[in-house]
């Protein structure tokens, strides 16, 4: 028996009396039935328990030693964006209601949550222009993957094509997944000088096989692929269209389901959920009617009650792993409703106008910061393609150097790339959000030409 | 009209010629509740005997349906994929679920009679 | 309570807004000069139009027809429902923690990862393993993680292993995740104590055998009593054994499954280690190995330099399976878990399992003479009744007395699940619930037994004091409508 702790309610008398009634002497009675030898024998080997206020001087002491969004200006992109979240939102998914209650299960005492994710579908339904979405996935990078796979599913086909211009990291989460079910992925190569990925180079042998084509629009580079025009490549070998996407730039860009995408999935953290260091994130997935059943994940489905009003519940289940076992769409159970709740907050609070200004914001300052970088001597932009609030920038300074200086000036500079791209040795990739004031701009301008 | 068989799995099959009308049983669709979705064969599909034919859904479970004789499927019943809901209202007639035509009939001896399949049924519930 | 509430859509008028927005500052050309006709949006998305106080009551009104742990009595098994200590939220909304980018550079962000560092350290100890990655962001996607590891590591050795045994009371997600690795499932039957049945398994396993997926305690709440011949059995052709870990609030300082011979474990943080479900995610689904598995783990992990004192990631990993996420898993839902096991520390958390299996025995014990028991024997931090007598004798499912709950203000336990128990009833209270609760859910449990013998048509109809009545699920499954549409 160890000593009373704020979280565990029940004190020595009420211990007492409930061995009392399971007819026990002592707790450890009812661990008898584990063999003795695997029984620990001593105390776990961790620091002691904490009281509530020294715990937060130990957190503190931890968060004071990272260089947070809010003391330094942040160019990072890549797949995580600085977008500025509304107040609302975290007020509102910190409702306890929310977020201490489990998958909704038992939908009469839980239609709050149901409701959220069916407006939530809606909502990313409309904002991709596709005809059905699930509940969440876990990122943009398993979802891709789960997309890739859903592909194969529903064609009977083993190969996948992925241009270069996905996220690395989407691409690595994608081969994780393929190469133990035996799926083969084949990466097409982007252009050298657009930085697009040309649709000369589906061509008829590559696609013949293919189960779908994965393109990122705006591309990793920021760059706004042809989509039209890839999509009818795949489609007429008879492969799926799979089209990964920003859901902020859907405010101003052609959504999937405009251009033929049959799966559209995304990293939905720009609408309202912190960067947290990478996660929690949320994956969304939507696609058409027709595939509906082949679709990963949750579902949330209008229906009426035992007086005929209207209610939701979790539906289509048979698709799914409780039913389903070895043969369900995927295996995911647990997603990330919490973040979709945050992100249906998030596009309720922008409403079709604020997206569309968000991401014109987004866009007009960063094509504003890509004019003045390119303006410096010593600076370079590699690729010439359209682009969204991300692009590439090429320096003869060294990227360590450049944003070793950068950090002094209180500036967190953009990502070198070239790790996953030689071919774009001295690149730089850099990310321009609403966030990100003119003011801001300037300085980190300044900066850049004392280096150059 | 020619003699309906079972199968050990639930399946009736009604043989015409050379043509072999699917379809899952009264006591099956009893025991599955109220069906919601049926995954049909494509036409054209080859399939053999104690294959996966097609599958049937209720809300909270999901049963494939295997093929009581070998053969290419030459019809399936279209009127399920938006009423679901026939199985529970006419199981062994108006939902049949796929037409085969068999490739060796023989296999229709290795099935059973109805009496056969109620005596089996009887003892699977034991 | 309160009802049916508008869909945010119905709420919305042309022109209203809750944006708030800087101007751009810069040059704003047409956006036709900057981007190609093609690739631009001509409808914009239907998202509602609504002020800020719309949303903010629309929400509000949403949350209050939740049943939540903050509201009430939560004991859905196999879920572990306990409480969610409010300071954990405070932690990983740190702008330390939240408002980090993971491509920052290492030196700037060495709190994180000194906190990812001793996580690893944390959980190897309480699991009794070598090395965690904290990638995997829920169970399922632990799972999946770990039988990659293990595919990764019998291919290393030249072997190529097809077969994942998963037992008949395992949850779904095992054989979903093991055919979602490339392999096959075999199902190994449970004996009549609910153990695996070691006859069945040693029918089963072979050199084809790649891993053995085992929770335990099991789903039925009983510890494997076997587990020792088990590993052995599995061992000895050469395969691993993998633990699911949605049941380790039962065992938590008590005992370990490293020393219990497992290789491969996955811990759900949103479970064992307090962390909320938030409706049903996200969670964390960290994966634990031995330390012969460690190279193979997914790639970067975190490598702390003792000359330096600083943290690295450590990308040389050659023989890793790969990434399974985007970025770093679920990091803020691991600060909330680091937080528990700092507030808790090694006697909390020994103490926290013992509570836990003494609140499922106590329910259990006094539920007894009311509903049937399967597997009469004690339970670890979850029991297993069933509602057989009720639906034979009085025409009542479990699934009916569930709902009835409902009515008395508790969430339903998990139900008919695990398979092999007919009307099962998985009942799990955790730790953090008073002895009171417990004899109030336990009052209204026998209470619903009395009106199932007595008034049955009342349970038939339940839930009657629920926002809606039962809800129709054939309806939806049959003409499924998905998403609000404007003229319906």
């Amino acid at each position: 028996m160890g000593s009373p702790h704020r979280y565990i309610p029940n004190t020595r008398a009420d211990v007492e009396a409930m061995l009392k009634a399971v007819g026990a002497d002592h707790i450890d009675d009812l661990f008898a039935d584990i063999p003795e030898e695997f029984r620990l024998d001593r105390p776990l080997t961790m620091p002691a328990a904490l009281s509530e206020a020294e715990l937060m001087s130990e957190l503190t002491r931890l968060a004071s030693k990272c260089a947070d969004a809010d003391g330094y200006a942040s160019y990072l992109g890549a797949g995580i964006y600085d977008h500025y979240i509304p107040s609302v939102v975290d007020h509102l998914i910190s409702r306890s209601e929310f977020y201490t209650a489990y998958t909704p299960y038992q939908a009469e005492v839980s239609q709050g949550t149901l409701q959220a994710i069916f407006e939530y579908q809606t909502m990313i339904s409309e904002l991709t222009g596709m005809e059905v979405s699930n509940a969440s996935m876990y990122d943009a990078g398993t979802g891709s993957a789960e997309a890739a796979i859903m592909a194969c599913a529903s064609t009977r086909r083993n190969k996948v094509l992925v241009s270069r211009a996905v996220n690395p990291r989407y691409r690595q989460v994608l081969q994780t997944y393929a190469a133990p079910r035996g799926i083969d992925v084949v990466e097409i190569d982007f252009c050298k000088h657009r930085g697009v990925t040309p649709v000369s180079r589906i061509t008829t042998d590559l696609a013949a096989d293919a189960a779908c084509l994965i393109v990122q629009s705006p591309n990793y580079f920021g760059i706004v692929e042809e989509m039209e025009q890839l999509g009818a490549a795949i489609h007429a070998a008879g492969g799926l269209f799979v089209a990964v996407v920003n859901p902020i730039s859907l405010g101003i860009l052609a959504p999937p389901g405009s251009y033929g995408a049959d799966i559209a999935v995304g990293e939905g953290q720009p609408m309202g959920i912190p960067m947290s260091f990478g996660g929690p994130l949320l994956g969304f997935f939507a696609t058409t009617g027709k595939l509906m059943r082949k679709m990963p994940g949750r579902l949330v489905g209008q229906t009426v009650d035992s007086s005929g009003r209207r209610g939701f519940v979790l539906t289509l289940q048979a698709r799914e792993q409780h039913i389903r076992r070895e043969s369900a769409t995927s295996n995911i159970c647990s997603n990330e409703a919490l973040c979709a709740l945050a992100s249906t907050i998030y596009m309720s609070v922008m409403g079709p106008a604020g997206l569309r200004k968000v991401a014109e914001t987004c866009l007009y300052r960063a094509h504003y910061l890509r004019d003045r970088i390119e303006s410096i001597a010593g600076f370079t932009i590699p690729l010439s393609g359209p682009f969204f609030n991300e692009f590439v920038v090429r320096s003869s300074v060294c990227a360590d150097d450049m944003n070793e200086e950068l950090l002094a000036a209180g500036i967190i500079g953009g990502k070198s790339i070239e790790c996953d791209y030689p071919e774009l040795s001295g690149c730089t990739l850099w990310a321009v959000t609403e966030r990100r004031t003119r003011e801001q701009l300037d300085s980190l301008i300044r900066e850049l030409e004392v280096l150059a | 009209m020619s003699a309906v068989k079972y199968t050990r799995d639930h399946e009736w099959v009604k043989v015409e010629g050379k043509i072999a009308t699917v379809g899952i049983t009264d006591f099956a669709v009893q025991e599955l509740g109220d069906l919601v979705y049926v995954e049909l064969p494509a036409v054209g599909d080859e399939v053999r005997a104690g294959e996966r034919l097609a599958a049937v859904e209720s809300v909270k479970a999901a049963s494939d349906v295997f093929a009581p004789v070998s053969g290419e499927v030459v019809e399936v019943n279209e009127a399920l994929e938006d009423e679901a809901g026939l199985l529970n209202e006419s199981p062994m007639d108006e939902a049949w679920i796929a037409r085969i035509e068999m490739s060796d009939p023989k296999e229709l001896d290795a099935l059973m009679d109805r009496a056969e399949y109620d005596e089996f049924v009887k003892e699977a519930s034991h | 309570m309160k009802g049916p509430q508008p869909l945010i859509f119905e709420l919305s008028s042309p022109g209203r807004t809750a944006m708030s927005l800087p101007a751009p500052e810069v040059p704003t050309p047409d956006v036709g000069s900057l981007l190609p006709a093609q690739a631009l949006r001509h409808d914009p998305p239907g998202l509602p139009e609504v002020s800020e106080v719309d949303v903010v009551r629309h929400f509000v009104n949403l949350s209050q027809l939740n049943h939540s742990v903050d509201n009430g009595f939560y004991p859905l098994g196999s879920c572990t429902m306990k409480y969610n200590p409010k300071v954990n939220e405070d932690a990983a909304r740190m702008p330390g923690f939240a408002r980090i980018h993971p491509d920052q550079d290492e030196a700037t962000v060495q709190g994180a990862m000194e906190l990812l560092y001793s996580m690893d350290r944390y959980l190897s100890e309480l699991c009794g393993m070598s090395r965690f990655t904290f990638q995997p962001a829920a169970g399922a996607h632990g799972e999946i993680t770990g039988l990659f590891v293990i595919r990764a590591y019998h291919e290393s050795r030249g072997e190529h292993r097809t077969k994942v045994l998963v037992p008949d009371s395992a949850h779904g997600t095992n054989p979903a995740s093991a055919a979602g690795a490339g392999m096959e499932i075999v199902v190994v039957k449970s004996d009549e104590r609910g153990n695996v049945d070691v006859d069945d398994l040693k029918s089963k396993v072979g050199p084809d055998t790649a891993a053995l997926m085992l929770t335990n305690p099991n789903t039925l709440g009983l510890f494997e009593e076997n587990v020792r011949e088990i590993a052995a059995l599995v061992h000895g052709c050469g395969a691993l054994l993998y633990y699911d870990g949605a049941n380790a609030n039962a065992i938590m300082g008590k005992s370990r499954p490293g020393d219990m011979g497992f290789d491969v474990v996955h811990l759900n943080v949103h479970k064992t280690l307090s962390t909320p479900h938030g409706g049903g995610g996200p969670g964390a689904g960290p994966v634990g190995v031995k330390s012969f598995l460690e190279p193979f783990l997914p790639a970067p992990l975190i490598k702390l330099n003792d000359a330096t004192g600083m943290y690295a990631w450590d990308y040389d990993r050659p023989q890793s399976i790969g990434r399974v996420h985007s970025f770093n898993g679920n990091f803020g839902v691991v600060v909330k878990a680091w937080a528990y096991i700092r507030s808790m520390g090694p006697d909390g958390l020994r103490t926290a399992s013992e509570h836990a299996v003494l609140t499922a025995n106590y329910v259990m014990r006094r539920l007894q003479p009311y509903y049937d028991l399967p597997y009469d024997r004690a339970c670890k931090h979850e029991c297993v009744l069933a509602g057989t007598r009720q639906k034979r004798e009085h025409g009542v499912r479990t699934l009916d007395m569930a709902k009835r709950l409902l009515d008395f203000g508790f969430h339903a336990p998990t139900i008919y699940f695990p398979l092999i128990v007919d009307e099962a009833m998985m009942i799990e209270p955790t730790e953090t619930e008073s002895r009171e609760t417990l004899d109030r859910f336990i009052d209204a449990m026998i209470k619903i037994a009395k009106e199932a013998e007595e008034h049955p048509e009342v349970l038939h109809d339940a839930p009657h004091h629920t926002p809606v009545g039962r809800l129709d699920e054939t309806a939806a499954a049959r003409k499924p409508i998905l998403r609000y549409t404007k003229e319906s």
